[in-house]
């Protein structure tokens, strides 16, 4: 989105040499363009106003107000991040959040980088690129069901292998320490082939020749991939990471039919906290002041993944 | 163009808008049409569609239209429904939702209607309707049921360890060494080379099977977990109730109870809390993982209902003050204060409330109507499916049940409570650890 915001001018410049905006004289034409430009963007527009910035804007209203959404929303100022500042329950959900966020992004991406890499060099068949993908064409619901029932520390089918191998059984999902683990690694097996379908992508748009003269040069596969595919990759690579982390960041589902947030507080993420705190205990306004510093952190990881990566600026220009 | 694109937007916008609220446009208080009822008891169902078949050939210009939905959804479906305005006209309510319900002005009060067609408040068991009456005065619902908590045990465990049925009627229990229930419990624990609990050599790390099942830590009530013997200690979950305003998990004899609770993990009696998640309760005690298990008397139909496993049901121990305890919790029919169908949704919550419904509910054995009456005939029914159930009646007749706990804050109480328990019952925090927790709950009420 940004690339195309900073290149669009330079890239029109030369099919409209004028900048139409400067010139009041083609004011008439320009006036035309907009209304057939607003009829097109009108549908997009529409929805995205709708769903997305009237919803954020109440939402950051409501986060100044105390709201059990059947009375009406009353005016608080900064009470709720106050006590939100002060709530044990918060930083812990910050913290699970992180755990969870680095096991998910550090195992997803190093395994998708690899599964895109053998993508692009071994497995070449349709079927097989394809079946990669099938875990992401589930439901979020269904797979962590199925794990869910695969892993119980009862009649889990997992556990019984486990027993078998004369191990003890593993609480997957009731055990403090496993239960993030746990749900950490599911959502990669359930990402990780979409993930690296993206990588791939970015992959083949490298040019051949680039390789064809690494080779030549003798350059051996580690330098060619430390030298070549990671620089021309690394647009890419940000893009995902920062859809990736943001993705992450707002686990909810996987938690919600599974722990619910515990044992005890183990699993509590951010977003089943707010979901707790609005939902299940109708306290809207301080759910949505938690849910805006979500936002303001999830802006925050962006802007540095983007600025430190460089991800808006590619190698190949 | 301009003037076109700004008619699309509008009729988009209202094309969003009406379907967001569709369903409404009939006129208020009409006793006509389709009204409809949620339940979230899907073993209910086929007796409240009777009661609603039957109902309609009795008022042919009313249908009423039921709506099951699991217990997970019921609630926030239900309140999304308030705001949107697509609620049901009239639904099963519990006492643990209807005070932050009625307060925010969701409830119909049907005190007139009430007095009006003469309804006999004295026919339902005792207590029960008053439970409808808000912390205003004013009535919210009439009662369709109750239950009680009671043990349910496997006979041939129970044979096979040489304890008869006269002693599961009997048992005792205090806080300090938990009386002939923990002795009962000890003994029904086997472990996987065969040792019983009460062996010397028994590894408590290798249970094969548990005394005791586990829910899971109970939460605010503890209404099958731990309720039933902690209040046999003279220890009551509020000040008064209902519309008690300070918990007392602080009491020194509900967390010696507590201790008491979680010493059974530790001493391999009770599986441990993290085995709780995923599989529930009642199919483990299915799978012939534990030997006695305490739960509600809604359940009867479910562990009288797996093949190949002989069920008793005892009820629950004899405390300290020499009195046996059981939480008494009781549903009710309520109508949202937006019906546009008033006279038809109160003559539906008359009549679900009436003997010829409870009769029909009672008839099918799956819960015990609120009627006193329609009571005796469920137990009855009971009878017939060769279930006793004495141990959930006999509460009700001895006067031995305290009701579940109603206060404002519900959800936040249980939001606080869930995970303070689940440290207990885990052996991660001592019982004294819930003074904290109790702390926060009564600062909610401040």
């Amino acid at each position: 989105m940004m690339t195309t915001l900073t290149k669009n001018p330079a890239a029109r410049s030369d099919q409209r040499p004028a900048r139409p905006g400067r010139i009041r004289r083609g004011g008439l034409r320009r006036y035309g363009d907009l209304k057939i430009a607003l009829f097109f963007i009108a549908p997009a527009m529409i929805g995205f106003v709708l769903f997305y910035v009237v919803p954020t804007i109440r939402g950051i209203y409501l986060s100044f107000t105390e709201y059990n959404i059947l009375g009406d929303p009353e005016w608080v100022g900064l009470d709720n991040y106050a006590a939100i500042a002060k709530d044990p329950l918060f930083w812990n959900s910050l913290a699970v959040t992180g755990q969870y966020v680095l096991m998910n992004i550090v195992l997803q991406t190093a395994l998708a980088l690899g599964l895109a890499l053998l993508m692009d060099r071994v497995a070449k068949s349709t079927l097989v690129r394809g079946a990669l993908l099938l875990p992401y064409l589930m439901s979020n619901v269904i797979a962590a069901l199925l794990w869910f029932w695969m892993l119980d520390y009862q009649i889990g089918i997992v556990n019984q292998f486990i027993e078998w191998a004369g191990l003890p059984r593993v609480a997957f999902f009731g055990s403090e320490e496993w239960a993030i683990p746990t749900q950490a690694l599911i959502n990669t097996w359930r990402h990780m082939g979409y993930t690296a379908l993206l990588i791939f992508a970015g992959l083949q748009s490298i040019p051949q020749h680039l390789y064809e003269v690494a080779k030549l040069d003798g350059a051996s596969p580690f330098q060619t991939f430390r030298k070549i595919t990671m620089p021309l990759l690394r647009p890419v690579l940000v893009l995902v990471l920062v859809v990736t982390v943001i993705g992450s960041f707002q686990v909810f589902d996987t938690v919600a039919v599974t722990t619910q947030g515990g044992p005890v507080n183990a699993t509590r993420v951010i977003q089943y906290y707010i979901y707790q705190r609005a939902f299940t205990e109708s306290d809207f306004g301080y759910g949505s002041a938690i849910a805006v510093i979500l936002f303001l952190i999830l802006a925050l990881v962006a802007f540095i993944q983007m600025k430190f990566l460089k991800g808006n600026e590619s190698d190949l220009d | 163009m301009k003037k076109s694109l700004g008619t699309v937007a509008v009729a988009a916008a209202m094309a969003l808008s009406l379907s967001a609220c569709g369903g409404s446009g009939s006129s208020a208080e009409s006793a006509k049409g389709e009204i409809s009822y949620w339940l979230w008891d899907a073993n209910q169902l086929p007796a409240y569609q009777q009661c609603a078949d039957d109902f309609t050939k009795a008022n042919p210009d009313i249908k009423v239209k039921i709506t099951q939905r699991g217990w997970d959804d019921y609630w926030s479906t239900l309140t999304n429904g308030f705001v949107g305005g697509t609620a049901p006209d009239v639904f099963t309510n519990h006492l643990g939702r209807y005070g932050e319900l009625a307060e925010n002005k969701q409830l119909l009060p049907i005190d007139d209607a009430v007095k009006k067609d003469n309804v006999d408040l004295a026919a339902y068991n005792e207590g029960l309707a008053d439970l409808w009456v808000g912390q205003d005065g004013k009535r919210y619902g009439l009662p369709k049921d109750w239950d009680t908590i009671g043990l349910f045990y496997n006979k041939s465990m129970l044979a096979k360890a040489g304890i008869s049925e006269d002693q599961m009627k009997n048992l005792t229990w205090n806080p300090q060494d938990g009386g002939t229930y923990e002795k009962v419990i000890a003994h029904l624990t086997v472990d996987k080379s065969g040792k019983r609990g009460d062996e010397a050599g028994f590894d408590k790390n290798n249970v094969a099977v548990y005394g005791l099942g586990l829910n899971g830590g109970g939460d605010s009530s503890g209404q099958t977990e731990w309720s039933y013997f902690a209040s046999t200690t003279g220890w009551s979950h509020t000040d008064k109730n209902p519309w008690g305003t300070h918990y007392n998990y602080d009491d020194p004899k509900f967390q010696s109870s507590i201790d008491w609770f979680a010493g059974l993990v530790k001493k391999g009696y009770m599986p441990k809390l993290e085995s709780t998640v995923g599989a529930a309760m009642a199919d483990t005690f299915a799978a012939g993982k534990s030997a006695i298990n305490a739960h509600g008397s809604w359940m009867v139909g479910q562990y009288t209902g797996y093949k190949g496993i002989e069920v008793g049901i005892a009820p629950t121990p004899t405390g300290p003050e020499g009195k046996r305890a059981s939480m008494f919790n009781g549903l009710a029919d309520s109508i949202w204060a937006g019906t546009k169908k008033k006279d038809a949704s109160i003559k539906w919550v008359e009549y679900l409330a009436s003997a010829p419904c409870q009769d029909v509910v009672a008839s099918k054995a799956v819960v015990f109507p609120a009627l006193k009456a329609s009571s005796d005939k469920a137990a009855a029914a009971f009878k017939a499916k060769g279930v006793d159930v004495t141990a959930f009646t006999e509460h009700v007749k001895n006067k031995t049940t305290f009701l579940y706990p109603i206060t404002d804050n519900t959800a936040k109480v249980k939001g606080i409570m869930e995970p303070a328990m689940d440290a207990v019952v885990s052996g991660k925090q001592p019982a004294s650890s819930l003074t904290e927790a109790n702390n926060q709950v009564n600062a909610l009420f401040k």
